[in-house]
């Protein structure tokens, strides 16, 4: 018998979890005023104008790539593209909302009823995104002293009027994991889009996760909390774990739920209390009347849709069904720009040098090996979603094709690639240079390779006799010594092949 | 140089005198412009009918019309060939703005305590435009908070007195561009109609006032009242001279994502001097009577003088027939749903975190409570109140949404008239009455603001729908100027204004047409009560 206690959680309660994901979109100028956008570092309140500071007699238009930019959003999520939507004003007092109301979109989104499929642990899994619509963002709030050392608030106008795109997914999510890896895949589409570069720890992209668990087999949500304040993909997955376990204490100590809003304190590990909600807001949505409504015009949105490009999904579809790459391989590719970049020019260069056993597969193996590890050491990255642009223009593609070729006609071994692959990553020579330079092209002669042959045999007699016995794995030894002996220059293949015929001939002779 | 009296002789003229008159060089822009702030000077403490005065800036726009136009004389007796169309028709013109027209390094105050301190950083559309058409600015008037009113007593600078009466209020909310016009302090201004807030008052003190059509004038730098409602519009002396403020101003911008991207009519081309071809554009035309605009409660002189205003109009050759707008009744339960709504979010910004006044006491909360409470006037709060109640959760359908449908039936009314239905032929305009009485005694509606709201049942029908509308001076009323209004279909401002040309051709000669507003002698007394002195007395009588 196990106690209750002893239960798994999972055994006794469903957790459910819908996530909420701002966005601030990559356009080159704010949401309604004509400011720039490039507000990271920039000095507080110099990205202003009368509209994005709300001045009196001010007035929004409408930035119509972010439009677009959300609209192709709508499209790579199959989603409904609403054909007449418009703008609603959100009412509410707050020093960084300089209108005392927030221009976003309540009764008609831009585009809703879509869905988005991701790979996870378990398998893979869809959820339905309920809406994605366009707003503008806040100003951001400082708390500082001032010279007199009196507690003082400061608001920075800058990212006042930014443009945010709001993603709203179905209560559909019932893991930490999956929140986690839904997450991923969205930033993955919004950069494959050119969206968002949806940087989390910037800010440029914000997860907010509605989590409530209830007895399994109930039919009605539990209360839920709102968890906020996750700033990597890694604490979204230990935010929603953390609050699932401590509502299930809750309910386990048989005390009711409150519904709040949680925020996530990644150094103690735990979300805790920001504000208990006292029934339900109310923001006074009303049609924003500076904006007429928006009308999607048919050709429009089809020069829209003709641009978007190939979607993360797609890609690794066509890189495991089409080019035979594994489904590690191809997440791990797909999962990073660089990555992509140099999987796709590598392939194309090593067509144009008319290398033909330069295969998809190698080229897959060499880019999610050797080059991602590298990139995260240069990078220092530690999480799974490396940012590998900057590390793959160090890499010439044309160059690591010609140095998959030499590994496949046999003329360098797989360790000295890897010697002459770090070498290009780290000072970008060619590859041919670095192969002379370093006198690595690989020995393949059977006579210049004879004596090494001999010279082991003679020096290993107790692996020789293993081997002689039927210990295979025997043979492995000996030819790692020849490979030592020629500084790993020689075709491991052939040195097997003489050290066979060497040990079989030596049973007469010796 | 002119005597003074010459110079006050220079406020009479109308705005097309005074171009020629600066073209042929009888007196300067600086001149003109000095003799209209002078004026204005000595008469402020009667009538309070200025926010703030601008002289510095006046009399430097107006050097530089000089300048221009030495330039075109020079090139003229150099023998070159002089266009006069080269030169804009408003260069070297005074002009008065609302208070609610935000202009670089200038108060703006919309009226409002709040906004006490407010300097803009940047120049209103219409303000951009008149610097480029070379108006002269000479400041800025008086108005109800916000333009919510139709008093110009809901200001916190206080109230401006009606010229033809002292004792009287202007009409609002752009009562202080109406008195200013009727007192010769300048021969045009800028209003804004949210309501009627530009025709009502130019009913009450005899001056013509258009209404443009939602989206024909930039709202960007206007500060905001209701804004789905506000229009930027032209106060006048005489048609021709409205029509010349509207030209400089009218117009798409892009910055203003409701304004209308059309093409602007050469309003003032359209309006003939002699008055006789002006008097021939009434032929066949056809005029729509309204029945529901002689509302319960309207004065029987006002009725009277409305009423011979269209037998002028029939007789000379215009066909007038009776229509109905059924729905013209629930116009004003509407209207004071949406506007409240609107100004309750328009209203929220004035935090005191960026800008005018401020009260620091303590808390976000408390600073909040400290500055709304102490910087909005009675009216200003009473709508916050009203819209907040409308949008909210619970109400929201029953108030806000409902009065979108209505405001639905109300534009209905219109298009059926203007199109012909139930066997009425199609109308080319409608003309109606523009406020049911003359002007009222300050004080009078101060506390019954729903009297107060009933000022402008004629008038906010046009601004639910979205169309436009003129106020003329019709004639008298126990000695008080009665206005006639025309409605047109959306973007017909220039048949408005051919009608009231036409309409004041017909009534040149009429005898109330030579009388001035009637207390001006009491304007230049020195001893005379300001507004706020008369309303206390008027009060406690
Ligand atoms: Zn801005």
């Amino acid at each position: 018998m196990t106690s209750a206690a002893a239960t798994p959680m999972s055994a006794r309660y469903e957790t459910v979890i819908g996530i909420e994901i701002h966005v601030q979109l990559k356009t080159a100028s704010k949401m309604f005023c004509r400011c720039p956008t490039d507000i990271e570092g920039a000095p507080p309140n110099s990205r202003t104008c009368p509209i994005c500071l709300g001045l009196p007699g001010t007035l929004p238009v409408a930035n119509r790539r972010a439009v677009e930019l959300v609209l192709e959003t709508g499209m790579a999520l199959e989603a409904e593209i609403v054909p007449v939507t418009r703008w609603d004003r959100k009412n509410y007092f707050y020093p960084d909302l300089p209108k005392g109301y927030q221009i976003s979109q309540y009764e008609l989104p831009l585009t809703r009823n879509g869905r988005l499929a991701f790979e996870t642990s378990e398998g893979p899994v869809t959820v339905g995104i309920r809406r994605a619509h366009l707003e503008e963002d806040t100003a951001r709030l400082v708390h500082a002293a001032d010279p007199g050392g009196r507690r003082v608030s400061l608001v920075d106008f800058n990212r006042s009027g930014m443009p945010l795109m709001e993603i709203v997914t179905e209560p559909d999510l019932r893991t930490p994991e999956q929140a986690r890896r839904y997450a991923e895949e969205l930033r993955l589409l919004l950069r494959a889009i050119g969206a968002s570069d949806a940087e989390m720890e910037q800010g440029q992209m914000r997860v907010e996760a509605n989590v409530s668990i209830r007895p399994v087999g109930e039919a009605a949500f539990g209360t839920r909390a709102e968890v906020k304040n996750m700033n990597s993909f890694r604490s979204v997955e230990r935010a929603i774990a953390y609050e699932v376990e401590r509502q299930e204490r809750v309910l386990d100590a048989g005390e009711p739920l409150v519904q709040e809003t949680r925020g996530w304190d990644d150094d103690r590990g735990v979300t805790y209390t920001m504000r208990i909600k006292e029934g339900s807001d109310d923001y006074r949505y009303f049609p924003e009347p500076d904006l007429p409504p928006l009308r999607a015009d048919p050709a429009w949105l089809e020069e829209i849709r003709g641009r978007l490009p190939e979607l993360p999904a797609a890609r690794r579809g066509r890189y495991t069904a089409g080019l035979g790459l594994s489904p590690y391989d191809a997440r791990v590719i797909v999962a990073d720009a660089g990555a992509t970049a140099l999987f796709e020019e590598t392939l194309a260069a090593a067509g144009g040098l008319g290398l033909a056993g330069v295969t998809p597969k190698l080229v897959a193996n060499w880019v999610s090996g050797e080059y991602l590890r590298l990139a995260k050491q240069a990078t220092g990255e530690e999480v799974e979603l490396a940012e590998s642009a900057g590390a793959a223009a160090r890499v010439r593609p044309e160059e690591l094709a010609r140095l998959i070729g030499l590994v496949a006609d046999g003329s360098l071994s797989g360790t000295s690639a890897k010697q002459v692959f770090e070498r290009h990553f780290t000072a970008g020579e060619p590859v041919e240079a670095i192969v002379t330079d370093l006198g690595l092209t690989q020995i393949s002669d059977r006579d210049a390779l004879a004596a090494a042959v001999e010279d082991v045999i003679a020096a290993n007699a107790a692996a020789v006799a293993d081997y002689r016995a039927g210990r295979q794995q025997a043979l492995g030894f000996l030819v790692g010594q020849v490979m030592r002996a020629t500084r790993g220059r020689a075709n491991a293949a052939l040195v097997a092949e003489l050290l066979r015929g060497g040990l079989d001939d030596g049973g007469t002779t010796g | 140089m002119a005597s003074a009296a010459e110079l006050r002789a220079l406020t009479r003229l109308h705005v097309r005198e005074m171009a020629a008159r600066l073209r042929a060089g009888h007196f300067t822009a600086r001149e003109l412009a000095e003799a209209h702030l002078a004026l204005a000077h000595a008469q402020d403490r009667a009538l309070n009918a200025w926010a703030s005065f601008d002289d510095e800036r006046a009399l430097a726009a107006a050097e530089a019309a000089d300048l221009r136009l030495a330039g075109a004389h020079a090139a003229a007796s150099a023998g070159e060939k002089v266009a006069p169309a080269g030169l804009p028709p408003l260069l070297g013109i005074p002009v008065a703005l609302k208070d609610l027209v935000v202009t670089r390094g200038r108060p703006s105050t919309a009226g409002s305590r709040i906004l006490e301190g407010f300097v803009g950083p940047y120049d209103a559309h219409i303000a951009e435009r008149l610097d480029e058409a070379g108006a002269v600015v000479l400041g800025k008037t008086n108005m109800d908070e916000f333009a919510m009113g139709s008093s110009t007593e809901h200001s916190a600078w206080g109230p401006t007195s009606n010229p033809w009466d002292l004792d009287r209020v202007p009409g609002g909310s752009s009562g202080g561009s109406a008195a200013a016009v009727a007192a010769f302090h300048a021969p045009v201004a800028i209003g804004t109609d949210t309501g009627g807030s530009i025709r009502q008052p130019a009913s009450l003190t005899g001056t013509v006032g258009l209404r443009p059509t939602y989206g024909r004038v930039s709202r960007y730098g206007i500060v905001a009242f209701a804004s789905s409602l506000d229009q930027v519009g032209p106060f006048g002396r005489d048609v021709r001279d409205a029509a010349a403020l509207l030209q400089a101003v009218a117009g798409h911008d892009e910055r203003d994502a409701t304004s209308a991207p059309l093409p602007v009519p050469d309003y003032p081309a359209e309006l003939p001097d002699p008055d006789d071809e002006a008097a021939a554009l009434l032929r066949g035309v056809r005029l729509g009577l309204p029945r529901e605009y002689f509302v319960k409660g309207m004065e029987p002189g006002v009725e009277a003088a409305v009423r011979s205003a269209v037998r002028a109009l029939e007789s000379a050759g215009a066909e007038i027939v009776d229509v109905s707008l059924p729905h013209t009744d629930y116009g004003l339960a509407t209207y004071y749903i949406i506007a409240p709504a609107e100004a309750s979010a328009n209203l929220a910004r004035y935090d005191g975190i960026r800008y005018g006044h401020a009260v620091r006491d303590g808390d976000v909360l408390a600073n909040y409570l400290a500055t709304r409470g102490s910087g909005f006037g009675a009216e200003a709060k009473r709508r916050i109140m009203l819209g907040t109640y409308a949008l909210s959760a619970g109400y929201y359908d029953a108030y806000y949404v409902k009065a979108l449908k209505v405001r639905t039936l109300i534009k209905g009314d219109f298009d059926r008239a203007f199109a012909g239905a139930d066997g009425q032929p199609p109308v080319d305009a409608l003309v109606a009455p523009t406020s049911p009485t003359v002007a009222f005694p300050l004080g009078a509606r101060l506390a019954d603001p729903v009297a107060m709201y009933l000022s402008d049942a004629c008038t906010l029908p046009v601004n639910v729908a979205g169309l436009c509308g003129l106020s003329v001076p019709c004639g008298l009323s126990e000695g008080l100027p009665v206005g006639l209004q025309f409605i047109g279909r959306a973007f017909d401002e220039g048949r408005l204004f051919r009608l009231g040309r036409a309409y004041e051709a017909i009534t040149a000669t009429a005898d109330w047409r030579r009388l001035e507003p009637t207390d001006l002698p009491k304007l230049d007394d020195p001893a005379t009560p300001t507004p706020a002195e008369r309303t206390a007395r008027l009060v406690r009588r």
